[in-house]
């Protein structure tokens, strides 16, 4: 078994890379490996929103990433520098940065970039996924 | 020491690969970032600047007059994060009609099959 992290720079429908990756995580998954991470970072970030409304007959990016998170234990990193350049914020930041509202909420975990140097140290494969 | 055999050699290192310019868009930014935070984390990093990411070292630039940061301060920082193994598309600089003495730090430049060794050398890369 492979244990693998995802880094998703795309930003969710603009370009195909956000699905991409879901769906090479679920690949995976039905593979036998794990993916233990996936670390969001430039306008990846977006895949974290809460306030996400696809219409009802397109694919709903951010259940199906808290879909991976509750059948596969992934963990859903989001770079807070990039998350707040972009209005990415938990309620934690939201309070610290004086915002009237947040727009990211558990499972999705606002982190640093240390955490990406950890995942490509720790895992067996790091993957990326850009526009 | 040659390059090559340095090629051969390092592959603990992080490979970051650099392929924009300073300004139109945040991708060279948040690669330098990156670099920085892995080297602030004690490993290895070297840098490859590719396509227009030459440009990223061109001298005397400034913050300019689209609002942005500029990214030479970060480069300016790479040696004190210890990130010193800079190299650069011999192919990118002659398409733009640069050569070395244009740029504001000492680098490496590499052809194509030396580029194809680099990767094939680092176990792990991230492109920008």
């Amino acid at each position: 078994m492979l244990s693998y992290a995802l880094l998703v720079h795309a930003a969710p429908y603009s370009t195909q890379g956000s699905l991409s990756a879901l769906r090479f995580a679920e690949a995976v998954v039905a593979r036998g490996h794990a993916v233990k991470t996936v670390f969001f970072y430039r306008d990846g970030v977006h895949n974290a929103s809460t306030l996400m409304a696809p219409p009802q007959d397109e694919v709903h990016l951010g259940e199906r990433w808290r879909r991976l998170h509750a059948t596969s234990q992934t963990e859903l990193l989001v770079c807070v520098a990039a998350g707040l350049r972009r209005g990415l914020v938990n309620q934690a930041e939201a309070k610290r940065h004086d915002l009237a509202m947040h727009s990211v909420e558990p499972p999705f975990e606002l982190t640093g970039l240390g955490q990406l140097v950890d995942a490509m140290l720790t895992h067996d494969r790091l993957i990326t996924f850009a526009p | 020491m040659t390059d090559s055999h340095h090629l051969a050699t390092c592959n603990d290192a992080l490979l970051i690969v650099l392929r924009h310019p300073p300004h139109g868009s945040s991708w060279l930014r948040e690669g330098i970032d990156v670099a920085l935070v892995t080297a602030a984390f004690g490993r290895e990093v070297e840098l490859l600047f590719q396509g227009d990411g030459v440009f990223a070292l061109l001298e005397n630039q400034t913050t300019g007059a689209l609002g942005q940061k500029g990214t030479h301060p970060q480069l300016m920082m790479l040696e004190m994060y210890d990130i010193e193994r800079l190299w650069v598309s011999r192919t990118a600089l002659t398409e733009r009609g640069l050569t070395t003495d244009d740029l504001m730090l000492p680098v490496s430049v590499l052809d194509s099959d030396e580029i194809a060794a680099l990767h094939a050398a680092h176990a792990s890369s991230l492109i920008f």
